[in-house]
C-alpha cells in the first residue's frame, strides 16, 4: 500500500515537473517569436550596409538585420579560467619575411605585462642555422603547444592547457621547482628569481590587482614562473595581443583556428590558405609538441636582414627603466 | 662468556673524545652558516643564487642527485649482500644503513631547498598530478626513508637490549632509552623468528624501491627534451652511478669510523679487500654506461649532441669532466684491480676520489645540458651563459653535507656501528664449527 502511494506521488511530481518545464520552454519560445516579429515590423529601414563574409566577399545587408553583439565585461563568470573561452582555438602566424627586428613587439609586451626582470617573454632571435644558409630574425614567444611538455611535468597543475589552446600559469599555485622551464624546448619560460619589484621600478600600485592566469605579470610573484600568455585579457576586450598591434611591419597574425581566420590588424586572411600558400611550418615539429604558433619562411623579403642589426642587443631584452618616472 | 664481554666492550657506543667533539662542533658551525644563508634566500628569493633562466637548476639539484645516489648503498650492500649470503658483510652493514638513511633524509631536505616556494609545499599533495616525475619523487623518497629506517632499526633490537643491560648501573638514563628502543626484546625464539622475517621482507623490499628511487631520479631528467638528458639509458646509468657513489662513501666512512673507534680487529683487511672488489665491480659497470652516454652519441653526431660533448671533452667543463672520469672512475678501477690497492689506507683515498668524483659528476650532468638549449641564448645578460654556484649556494650545500655527516656522527655515537648480537652469534657459530671439526 505504502509503496503504491509513494509511486503515485512520484508520478505526480514527475508529471508536474515536466509540464512546468514544457510551459517554460514554450513561453520562452513564444516571447522570442513575438519579439522577432516585432523587430521586423518595426525597423525595416531599407538602408543597407556593406559587410564582408567569411570567405572574403562583400555583400549588402539591410541595417535592421545587423545586430550589435555586446561583449560582456565580466568574462570570468562566463567561462572557467582553467577551461578557456568556449569553442575557440587561438593560433598565431609569424611571417619571418616581414620581420626586421624592430623590437616593437618586445617593448609592447614588456610594457603591458610589467616585466621587470632581465629576460623578456617575447624575444627576437638572430638566427642562422648553418654557415651557408641565410640569416633571419625569429620572433619567439610561448608556442602554446597542444602537447605542452611543461604541463606534463608540472607536479601541481600550476601550468595548464586550456581548450582554447592557451597554456597559462597559476602563479598562486606554482611551487617554483622550475621543472617546466627544464622541459620547455623553446626556452620561453622566465623565472622571478627575486622580488619582481614592479611597485618600485614601474611605480605601480599592485595592491588592487589579484593575480590571474589571464593576465600574466599583473602582478608577477616572487619564486614563480612567468611567460607569454597570448594576452587573453586583450582577447576578452576584443583586442589583439599587444605584440600583434605593436608590430609596424605586420609580422604577427593572430586568430582562431576554428574560424580559420587570422589577422595582423591590417589584413584578415584565411589561416589554411596562408599556411598553404607560404609554406607555413612550426618550430621543432619533430619533437611532437605541436605548437599553436606557425612560422612563414623568410622568403621574398621586403627588408634586408642587416637592417635589423642596428636594434639587435645580444645581452638585453628588457630595456632599463628610468626609476621614478611616472608614465602611467 | 668472557668473549662476549670483550665484544660488548669493544662495540658499545663510546663517549666522544676531544677530536670527535671538535668535529661535531665544526659540523654544527657549518650547518648554522648554511641555515643563515638559507633564511636569507627565503627572504630575498633565489636571486641570491647564481641560477638564472638558462641555468635554472644548479648545485642544489646536483647535490640532491648525489644524496639520492649515495642512499643506494643501503639497497646494494645490505640487501644484495644479504640475499646472496655474503657473510663478510656483518661488520659493515650497519654503517651502510646509517649512510643510507642520512643520505636519503638529506636528499629530501635538499630538494626542498631548491624549491623557490617552500611555503607551498602542501600543494604537492593538494594538487598532486600523477604524471609528473616530481610527484613520483614525493612518493618514493618518504617510502625510502621509512624502509631505510626500518632496515636500520630491526637488526638493532637485540643490540639495544644488550646495551640496556650493559648501561644499567653506570648510566641509568641511557639504559632506559635503550630499553625503550629495544621494544621489550628478550631474544625469545618467537621474537627472533619475527625479527628475522621482518628483516627479510624489508631487505627484499628495499631493492626494488631503491632501484625505483634511482630510476625516478633519472627520469626527472630524461622526461625532458634536453640534449644529454634525453637518453633511454639514463636510468640504468644513474643506478650504476649510485652503486659507485654509495660504495665509495661506504669505503671512505668505514675507514674513518674504524680508525676513530679502533675497530681494526673487527673490520679487517679481509673486509677491505672484499669491499675493494665490490667497488671495482661498481666502477666497471658505471664505466660501461659512461661509454654508452658519452661515446656512442659521437657516431650519429647530431648537431646539438656533438656541441654538448665537445663542451665536456674540450670546452669549459672539460677539466671537471676529465678529472671526474679519470681520477674518480678509471684510476680507481686500475688501483682496485691490484691486491695492494685494496689495502685499507689506499682504499680510503680511492674511496675519497670516487665520492668527490661522484659528487662533481652530478654537477656535470646537470649544468652543461641546461646551458645548451635548442635555441641560442640571446637577450639576457652575458653572465647568464655561465653558471658557478654563489656564496649562498656553497654555504647551503656544505651545510647539507655537514648535516648528513652530523646524522652519521650522532648515529655512530649512540648506536653500535657493528652489530653486537650478530658478531657474538657468528663467534659462537665458528666455535661450534671448529669444535665439530676437531673432534
Amino acid at each position: 500500500m505504502e509503496n503504491e502511494n509513494k509511486n503515485t506521488r512520484r508520478k505526480f511530481l514527475d508529471k508536474g515537473l515536466k509540464i512546468g518545464l514544457a510551459t517554460l520552454v514554450g513561453g520562452l519560445g513564444l516571447s522570442q517569436l513575438t519579439s522577432k516579429a516585432n523587430a521586423k515590423s518595426k525597423n525595416h529601414s531599407g538602408e543597407t550596409m556593406e559587410l564582408m563574409t567569411a570567405d572574403g566577399k562583400l555583400i549588402q545587408v539591410d541595417t535592421s538585420e545587423v545586430v550589435e553583439v555586446t561583449h560582456s565585461n565580466n568574462h570570468e563568470h562566463k567561462y572557467n579560467v582553467r577551461e578557456g573561452m568556449p569553442n575557440r582555438k587561438f593560433v598565431m602566424v609569424v611571417d619571418l619575411a616581414k620581420c626586421k627586428n624592430a623590437l616593437k613587439c618586445q617593448s609592447a609586451c614588456n610594457k603591458h605585462h610589467y616585466i621587470t626582470g632581465d629576460n623578456a617573454w617575447m624575444k627576437v632571435y638572430k638566427m642562422q642555422e648553418a654557415e651557408d644558409t641565410a640569416p633571419y630574425w625569429l620572433p619567439m614567444m610561448c608556442q602554446h603547444c597542444d602537447k605542452p611538455a611543461c604541463v606534463t611535468v608540472c607536479p601541481v597543475d600550476a601550468t595548464f592547457k586550456r581548450k582554447d589552446g592557451l597554456v597559462l600559469i597559476d602563479n598562486e599555485r606554482c611551487i617554483g621547482c622550475r621543472f617546466c622551464m627544464a622541459a620547455c624546448p623553446y626556452s620561453t619560460r622566465v623565472f622571478n628569481w627575486g622580488e619582481p619589484g614592479q611597485e618600485i621600478t614601474l611605480n605601480m600600485d599592485m595592491t588592487n590587482h589579484t593575480p590571474s592566469p589571464e593576465h600574466a605579470g599583473m602582478p608577477s610573484i616572487k619564486g614563480t614562473v612567468d611567460k607569454c600568455d597570448f594576452c587573453p585579457h586583450a582577447i576578452d576586450n576584443n583586442e589583439l595581443p599587444h605584440c600583434v598591434t605593436a608590430c609596424p611591419n605586420g609580422v604577427f597574425y593572430f586568430g582562431d583556428k576554428y574560424e580559420d581566420t587570422v589577422t595582423n590588424g591590417e589584413e584578415t586572411v584565411r589561416l589554411s590558405k596562408l599556411l598553404e600558400d607560404k609554406s607555413g611550418y612550426r618550430l621543432m615539429e619533430g619533437l611532437g609538441t605541436s605548437p599553436s604558433v606557425y612560422y612563414l619562411p623568410p622568403v621574398d623579403r621586403l627588408v634586408d636582414f642587416e637592417d635589423g642589426l642596428e636594434d639587435f642587443k645580444e645581452f638585453e631584452s628588457v630595456e632599463p627603466i628610468e626609476p621614478l618616472e611616472k608614465s602611467e | 662468556m668472557n668473549d662476549h664481554k670483550i665484544i660488548i666492550r669493544d662495540l658499545k657506543p663510546k663517549k666522544f673524545g676531544k677530536r670527535d667533539t671538535i668535529w661535531t662542533i665544526s659540523l654544527i658551525v657549518i650547518i648554522v652558516a648554511g641555515v643563515i644563508a638559507y633564511i636569507d634566500q627565503l627572504i630575498k628569493g633565489q636571486e641570491v643564487t647564481n641560477m638564472r633562466d638558462y641555468a635554472l637548476w644548479g648545485i642544489y639539484i646536483s647535490n640532491f642527485v648525489f644524496f639520492v645516489a649515495t642512499s643506494f648503498v643501503g639497497s646494494v650492500t645490505v640487501a644484495i649482500l644479504r640475499l646472496t649470503n655474503n657473510n663478510w658483510r656483518t661488520p659493515i652493514v650497519r654503517i651502510a644503513e646509517i649512510i643510507s638513511l642520512a643520505a636519503i633524509i638529506m636528499a629530501g631536505i635538499t630538494i626542498m631547498i631548491d624549491m623557490a616556494r617552500p611555503d607551498r609545499l602542501l600543494n604537492l599533495f593538494i594538487h598532486a598530478r600523477l604524471q609528473s616525475p616530481i610527484t613520483w619523487d614525493v612518493v618514493i623518497i618518504p617510502s625510502y626513508i621509512v624502509i631505510s629506517l626500518l632496515l636500520l632499526y630491526f637488526p638493532l633490537l637485540p643490540d639495544f637490549a644488550i646495551l640496556k643491560k650493559h648501561f644499567k648501573k653506570k648510566k641509568p638514563k641511557l639504559s632506559k632509552l635503550y630499553g625503550k628502543l629495544a621494544l621489550n626484546w628478550t631474544g625469545s625464539k618467537a621474537q627472533k623468528a619475527l625479527q628475522e622475517k621482518s628483516i627479510k621482507i624489508i631487505a627484499i623490499m628495499i631493492i626494488p624501491v631503491g632501484i625505483l628511487l634511482q630510476t625516478i631520479d633519472a627520469w626527472l631528467f630524461s622526461t625532458t627534451y634536453r640534449i644529454g638528458w634525453d637518453s633511454s639509458s639514463l636510468a640504468p646509468y644513474f643506478i650504476s652511478g649510485a652503486f659507485v657513489a654509495g660504495v665509495g662513501a661506504l669505503v671512505t666512512l668505514i675507514y674513518i669510523i674504524r680508525k676513530a673507534k679502533k675497530l681494526e680487529e673487527y673490520i679487517t683487511d679481509f673486509h677491505f679487500d672484499k669491499l675493494g672488489k665490490f667497488l671495482a665491480l661498481a666502477c666497471m659497470i658505471y664505466l660501461y654506461f659512461n661509454i654508452n652516454e658519452y661515446v656512442m652519441p659521437l657516431f650519429t653526431a647530431k648537431e646539438g649532441e656533438v656541441d654538448h660533448l665537445n663542451e665536456l671533452f674540450t670546452g669549459s667543463y672539460s677539466i671537471g669532466f676529465w678529472l671526474v672520469t679519470i681520477i674518480g672512475l678509471i684510476l680507481p678501477i686500475i688501483i682496485l684491480l691490484f691486491k695492494k690497492g685494496r689495502k685499507p689506507k689506499v682504499m680510503f683515498y680511492v674511496g675519497l676520489a670516487v665520492v668527490i668524483g661522484s659528487w662533481w659528476k652530478r654537477f656535470i650532468i646537470v649544468t652543461p645540458t641546461l646551458l645548451h638549449p635548442f635555441l641560442p641564448i640571446q637577450g639576457v645578460p652575458e653572465s647568464w651563459r655561465h653558471y658557478f654556484p654563489s656564496l649562498h649556494e656553497w654555504l647551503i650545500t656544505f651545510a647539507t653535507l655537514a648535516m648528513a655527516f652530523l646524522i652519521i656522527t650522532v648515529c655512530v655515537r649512540y648506536l653500535p656501528v657493528i652489530p653486537i648480537q650478530r658478531t657474538i652469534d657468528e663467534l659462537e657459530a665458528s666455535k661450534t664449527n671448529t669444535k665439530n671439526t676437531s673432534s
